[in-house]
C-alpha cells in the first residue's frame, strides 16, 4: 500500500477535485493497485538512458512573431458559465 | 433501390460520380438508419440531420456541375472529441456541459473542404479514457455484433466505440476516431472494421480535445482497407496551428491499396506471444503469417524486449499529461460550473461534479506521479523506458519492413464484465499501446471470428510515415480473410417492433 488516505486527500487538493472521506478510502485501494502494478518498471535498468522528449526527431517549428488572430472577444466568452461585457466572471478572489 | 447504407465509401463515391443516386438520397438513407437503430446502439450522441442535408444539397449541386471534390457528398460520423463549429462538442464529459465551439478542428475542416457530409457526433469514453466506451456521460455504446446464440450486450471497444459501432452497423460510411493507447485499433478489431492510427504528427491535433498530447493521434475507422486509405488522405495535412504536425506531403494512400507485397519483410515480435494467450488469438496470428507468405512476403522472427513495460509506462505518461491537459476545466471559461465557498471551492466542486470516476482516477494518478518528490521516480523513469521501447522498434525496423501482431488479447466482452477492475481494463491495450509510445503507425484489419462468433483483428505496425506499407499489407489480409459484417441487423428490427 503506497498511498494512504491522507495522500489521496493531498493529491485531490492539488488536482482541485473534492473527494469525500468514503471516496478517499476507495481511491486509496484503487490508486495503490495501479501504482503497485506500475512498480514493475523498477526491473528495467535505465542508467545512461535519456528520457524521451519527442517521438519523432524534429526541431520545434517557429513562426513569425506577429498577431494572426484576435478581435473575437465575443467568441472567446461565448461558452462561459458567466460573463459580463466580454469578461469572465468568477467568485471574489481578493477581499 | 438496394440499401445504400451497406455500400463502402469507395462504392458510394463511384455511385455519386456516375449519378446512380444523389448525396441527398444517400444521406437520407443513413439518417433513417440512425433514427431506427441508434436507440439500440447509442452510437451517436448528437445526430445532425439538418446540417447533413444542407451539406448533401450543396454536394449534389457540385456533382451536377461536374466539379466534385474528393469526398463529395459522402456521409461520415465524427467522434465527439473533434470540435465542430456551432455543433455541441463534449468529449462525452459532463464537465463540458453544452460547449459549442466557435471554431472547427483542422481534421474535420479538411474533410468538409473535401466535400464530406457530417451525420452527427459519435459517442466515446469520457475524454477518450477507456477501452469499452462505458465511461461516456451519455452511457455505453452497444456492439452491433453479438455472441452466437446470445443477446448479451457486448462493448464495441473504446475509446472510439461510437465510431466502431456506427461503421459496423452501417450508420455512416466511415468515421473519425482518435487513438492514444489503442482507441482506434482496439474498437476496430472487435467490431470487424478497419482502423488506422497514423504516425504521430501526420494529422493535426488542433481542435481535437486533448487527452495525452505526446500520444494522441487522429485517424479513421472504416469498412475496408481502401476506405481507410481514402479517409486518412483527406484527414492528414501539415498544419501551422499544431507545432508537432509534420512538413511532409500527404501521399495518395489509396494508390498503395492492392500493390504487391512480394519481397516485403514481415517481422513477428516474439514478445507479443504473452503467457496465457488464448489459442484462437495465436491461430489467427499464424493465419495472418501464412496469408502474407502466400502473397510473396518473407516472415522473420524479431525481438522487442521492452514490450511488457510499455503498458505500465503508458499508465504514468498518459495520466501525467491528462492531469495537465484537464487542468483547464475549472468552471471559468466554458462548460459546467458548480458553486463552491470561494474560487478554489468552485474549482473543486466543478471538477468533482464534471469528471466521471475513471477521469478522476487518472487525473489523481497523474497529479501524484508529477508531484514533488515523485517526478523522477515515475515520470522520468517512464520516459526513459519509452526511449528503450522506441529503440527496440528502431532495431527491428533495421531488419524488417513491417510488424504483424494480434490487435487485442481477446474478442468483445459484455458491458459491465470488466469495468470493476481498472488494471484488467488497461490490459486490453497491451498490443496497441507500444505503438503510441513510439509514435509509429498501426492498422487493425479484421482477420477472423472468435469461437463466440465475434470479430478479431490483426495489427500491422509500420516505420514512421510508412502508412502506405500498412495499406498494402492490410489489403492482403482483407483479401484473404474477407469482410466481416454482423449476421443480423437486430438494431434495426428492434425499433420496427416498437
Amino acid at each position: 500500500m503506497e498511498v494512504d488516505a491522507d495522500t489521496v486527500r493531498r493529491i485531490a487538493r492539488l488536482a482541485r477535485i473534492r473527494v469525500t472521506d468514503e471516496e478517499a478510502v476507495a481511491l486509496e485501494k484503487e490508486l495503490s493497485g495501479i501504482l503497485d502494478w506500475i512498480k514493475q518498471l523498477d526491473e528495467v535498468d535505465t542508467t545512461a538512458v535519456e528520457p524521451m522528449t519527442r517521438v519523432m526527431p524534429m526541431t520545434l517549428k517557429k513562426r513569425i512573431d506577429a498577431v494572426t488572430d484576435g478581435g473575437i472577444a465575443e467568441q472567446v466568452v461565448a461558452n462561459a458559465p458567466t460573463s459580463d461585457d466580454s469578461l469572465f466572471v468568477v467568485p471574489k478572489v481578493v477581499e | 433501390m438496394s440499401d445504400l447504407t451497406r455500400l463502402t465509401l469507395a462504392e458510394a463515391r463511384d455511385g455519386l460520380k456516375t449519378r446512380t443516386f444523389s448525396s441527398e438520397e444517400l444521406t437520407r438513407a443513413f439518417l433513417q438508419a440512425i433514427e431506427r437503430g441508434n436507440d439500440q446502439l447509442n452510437a451517436y450522441v448528437l445526430p445532425t440531420p439538418e446540417h447533413a442535408l444542407a451539406q448533401a444539397k450543396e454536394s449534389d449541386a457540385r456533382l451536377a456541375k461536374g466539379n466534385p471534390r474528393p469526398l463529395e457528398g459522402l456521409p461520415l460520423g465524427i467522434k465527439d472529441l473533434y470540435c465542430t463549429r456551432g455543433v455541441r462538442t463534449t468529449a462525452c464529459s459532463h464537465v463540458l456541459a453544452e460547449f459549442t465551439p466557435t471554431y472547427e478542428s483542422t481534421v474535420t475542416q479538411n474533410l468538409w473542404d473535401a466535400g464530406a457530409v457530417m451525420l452527427g457526433k459519435l459517442n466515446n469514453d469520457e475524454f477518450a479514457m477507456g477501452s469499452s466506451n462505458e465511461t461516456s456521460r451519455f452511457g455505453p455504446v452497444t456492439n452491433p455484433w453479438r455472441r452466437r446464440g446470445s443477446n448479451v450486450a457486448l462493448v464495441p471497444g473504446g475509446s472510439s466505440g461510437g465510431s466502431s459501432a456506427s461503421v459496423a452497423a452501417d450508420l455512416c460510411l466511415a468515421a473519425t476516431a482518435t487513438d492514444t493507447g489503442g482507441s482506434i485499433r482496439q474498437p476496430a478489431a472487435i467490431t470487424g472494421t478497419v482502423g488506422i492510427k497514423p504516425t504521430y504528427g501526420r494529422c493535426s491535433r488542433w481542435g481535437i480535445i486533448a487527452f495525452a498530447s505526446s500520444l494522441d493521434q487522429a485517424g479513421p475507422i472504416a469498412k475496408t482497407v481502401r476506405d481507410a486509405a481514402i479517409m486518412l488522405r483527406h484527414m492528414s495535412s501539415t498544419d501551422p496551428k499544431d507545432s508537432t504536425s509534420v512538413d511532409l506531403p500527404v501521399p495518395d494512400y489509396e494508390a498503395a491499396v492492392g500493390a504487391s507485397v512480394r519481397g516485403l519483410k514481415v517481422g513477428v515480435p516474439r514478445e507479443y506471444r504473452m503467457d496465457g494467450m488464448p489459442s484462437e488469438i495465436d491461430d489467427l496470428w499464424q493465419k495472418g503469417i501464412a496469408w502474407l507468405k502466400a502473397a510473396g512476403a518473407t516472415v522473420h522472427d524479431v525481438s522487442l524486449p521492452h514490450t511488457k513495460y510499455a503498458l505500465p509506462a503508458y499508465y504514468i505518461v498518459a495520466p501525467a499529461e491528462c492531469s495537465s491537459n484537464l487542468a483547464r476545466y475549472d468552471g471559468v471559461r466554458y462548460g459546467l460550473r458548480e458553486k463552491g465557498g470561494d474560487l478554489i471551492g468552485t474549482y473543486e466542486e466543478t471538477r468533482r461534479a464534471g469528471f466521471g470516476a475513471e477521469v478522476r482516477r487518472r487525473v489523481l494518478i497523474g497529479t501524484y506521479v508529477l508531484s514533488a518528490g515523485y517526478y523522477d521516480a515515475y515520470y522520468i523513469k517512464a520516459q526513459k523506458v519509452r526511449t528503450l521501447i522506441k529503440r527496440d522498434f528502431d532495431e527491428a525496423f533495421a531488419q524488417v519492413d513491417v510488424l504483424l501482431t494480434p490487435t487485442t488479447p481477446g474478442p468483445a466482452f459484455g458491458i459491465g464484465e470488466v469495468s470493476g477492475d481498472p488494471v484488467q481494463m488497461y490490459l486490453n491495450d497491451i498490443f496497441t499501446v507500444t505503438v503510441n509510445m513510439a509514435g509509429l503507425p498501426g492498422i487493425s484489419v479484421p482477420a477472423g471470428l472468435s469461437s463466440e462468433g465475434t470479430p478479431l483483428g490483426l495489427q500491422l505496425i509500420g516505420k514512421p510515415f510508412d502508412e502506405e506499407t500498412l495499406f498494402r499489407a492490410g489489403q492482403v489480409i482483407e483479401d484473404a480473410a474477407g469482410r466481416f459484417t454482423p449476421p443480423d441487423p437486430w438494431w434495426l428490427a428492434a425499433s420496427r417492433s416498437k
